[in-house]
């Protein structure tokens, strides 16, 4: 099914409404257990391997909450900024679906764990950086569904399928949900913004390693709240984009669904409240439920759990638990390395941060490592479509490499190629340099056995070079790099050669 | 007064998948009102100084370590199952309703 939306170009859009945001995201925590039962949470299991009677809701089957979920969302709270309850419950959240066999999801309600926070992002705009503060209104603890593949019909989709097949190994993995107050006054900023938000949440959560965050995984996905007004009037009626799984997709969602709305109320219309569905293959979204009637989810306490009461001694312990935030990481990173602004956003941007400090970490001197990762690295990955930190060579490895190019066993040209040999599955650094014969012919001997034949193979040249004429000294040094395929260093092999016909530069 | 209203229990018949006659409505109506009122009373009682439970026993704080453990075996797992196809459930389709 599609629905081909008017739109109103973006610029035009700004210039009439103000967007307000707000934006769902749930994280999957990366416990060892499920939240409810001990269930493995592995992710590429085989279907229906990692289930018990606990997250497939048999009957007389009970919950016990995971210590380490808990104290995940907490230190998650804690690093947003927020208050955490000194006493809160768990919630059923009824609704018929086979994504959840218990026919409920439990979750928390009116009394989540953790409340009243905020994050600060930084977007770039052309006046340069420029901060928000996100508020948060609260982080909550709740079980991930089941995953439905849909089976007959045209598309594969749900509209049209025949019928569906669950695999419950999903359920029941610990989620947070971390909802942000109404975020206001970021204008034609706001798709930035709402990426510049989820980017910092990731990050977080990376550094605090409650979770890894892999989002091609499906381990983070986030909702999306947009509603415009005209400036001066109250707030309009918002749509809830759901299925946004990566970060470009959060803001190309935001943008598509104000240049939506504002076509909608520019022509007289009414936007709907409603729950739309976000397609990453167009960048647009379709309607999904009308929330007016669908959404009744009957929540009331879950009587299978007992109340969980964070004493404040806990709380400290874990805030004491807290690493650097990525923040003040940044900034540190930023002056210790002495770069500008500009350069150290673009290692931001690329998401060579991490792997950089990793490389320096290794030994590696910073402006070699930045340039591994912002130049022949991040030119793979672009090549491949694939994030930098996906690209499968490691800072150990780049470590090793720069080495052999430091004691002048490498070239940079040779490096590349074996970058190109790890990547190509050939093994690690020195099996590709041996397997490919990668090394730089060093050997003064092996170096002058070319050149002397070199020089009888092009006799003119060489009395060319004795004569004085020095340029002529290209054509015996690309034959003995022809002759060395590729593998001396030009610069040595020249001044071999002077140094043999007695001649100075 | 009625504690619960005929519209009421049919939207929650609708939510809990029921297709009730209107006979029964009617019917259902009149029971769950004075389950409802019974239930009621017991606020009369209630004093301000009584906290509201939610739980007959009064702990807090029951936690498992996060030691994963196998679950059940497949073969155990599709016996439950209604239907079963490609190692998966097998559910009727969705969204038919809308």
């Amino acid at each position: 099914m599609t629905t081909t939306a008017e739109t109103m170009p973006y610029a035009e859009a700004i210039a009439a409404f103000e967007p307000v945001l707000g934006l769902e995201t749930h994280v999957e925590l990366g416990t060892a257990s499920k939240m409810f039962c001990s269930c493995p949470t592995a992710f590429g299991a085989d279907p229906n391997t990692q289930v018990c009677p606990v997250c497939l809701g048999l009957p007389g089957s009970m919950p016990v909450v995971n210590r380490m979920g808990v104290e995940s969302t907490i230190r998650m709270g804690l690093a947003l900024n927020c208050s955490i309850a000194e006493w809160c419950r768990f919630a059923r959240k009824n609704y018929f679906y086979p994504d959840m066999p218990k026919d409920y999801q439990i979750s928390q309600y009116d009394e989540p764990l953790c409340f009243d926070g905020w994050l600060d992002v930084t977007v770039e705009t052309d006046d340069g950086p420029r901060a928000f503060r996100v508020e948060i209104e609260r982080v909550h603890m709740e079980e991930d569904t089941g995953k439905l593949t849909h089976a007959g019909g045209a598309t594969g989709r749900i509209h049209g399928a025949d019928y569906s097949l669950v695999d419950y190994n999903r359920a029941g993995i610990p989620l947070i949900e971390i909802v942000t107050k109404p975020i206001v006054g970021t204008g034609e900023l706001a798709p930035l913004v709402a990426r510049a938000y989820v980017t910092e949440l990731r990050d977080l959560m990376r550094s605090l390693g409650v979770s890894d965050v892999r989002m091609e995984e499906g381990s983070l996905r986030c909702d999306v709240n947009v509603s415009l007004n005209r400036a001066g009037d109250d707030w309009g009626t918002r749509s809830e984009t759901k299925n946004v799984n990566s970060l470009r997709s959060v803001e190309r969602a935001v943008r598509s669904e104000i240049e939506r709305q504002a076509a909608v109320l520019s022509s007289g219309g009414r936007v709907i409240q409603e729950t739309r569905h976000f397609h990453e293959d167009t960048g647009r979204s379709t309607p999904g439920r009308s929330k007016e009637q669908a959404e009744d989810y009957r929540y009331f306490p879950e009587p299978d759990l007992v109340p969980v009461a964070p004493s404040r001694e806990w709380v400290e312990e874990l805030r004491g638990t807290l690493p650097e935030l990525p923040s003040a990481k940044r900034a540190r990173l930023r002056a210790e390395w002495g770069i500008s602004d500009h350069d150290f956003q673009t290692l931001v941007n690329g998401g060579a941060l991490e792997l950089v400090e990793a490389t320096i970490a290794e030994g590696v001197d910073p402006a070699a490592a930045r340039k591994w990762w912002t130049g022949e690295l991040a030119r793979i990955a672009n090549d491949r479509e694939i994030e930098l930190a996906d690209v499968p060579v490691s800072p150990g490895q780049i470590k090793h490499i720069q080495r052999l190019i430091e004691d002048g066993s490498l070239t940079d040209k040779l490096a590349r190629q074996v970058i190109e040999g790890i990547i190509a599955g050939e093994g690690d650094v020195d099996d590709v340099v041996a397997g490919r014969g990668l090394a730089v012919v060093s050997d003064d001997s092996a170096l002058l056995a070319a050149i002397d034949q070199a020089l009888v193979d092009q006799p003119d040249v060489a009395e060319k070079i004795r004569g004085g004429k020095v340029q002529a000294a290209g054509a015996i040094v690309g034959a003995v790099m022809k002759a060395t395929r590729g593998q001396a260093d030009a610069a040595k092999v020249r001044a071999l050669l002077f140094e043999r016909l007695g001649v100075s530069e | 007064m009625t504690a619960i209203t005929r519209a009421e229990v049919e939207h929650l018949a609708r939510l809990a998948r029921l297709q009730l006659t209107d006979d029964e409505l009617d019917h259902y109506a009149g029971q769950l009102d004075v389950i409802l009122q019974s239930v009621a009373r017991v606020s009369e009682v209630a004093a301000e100084d009584i906290p509201p439970t939610s739980h007959p026993i009064p702990v807090q704080n029951v936690f498992r370590d996060d030691v994963a453990r196998p679950g059940l075996d497949r073969s155990a797992v599709a016996a439950g199952a209604p239907a079963w196809e490609d190692d998966r459930f097998r559910v009727p389709r969705i969204l038919d309703e809308e």
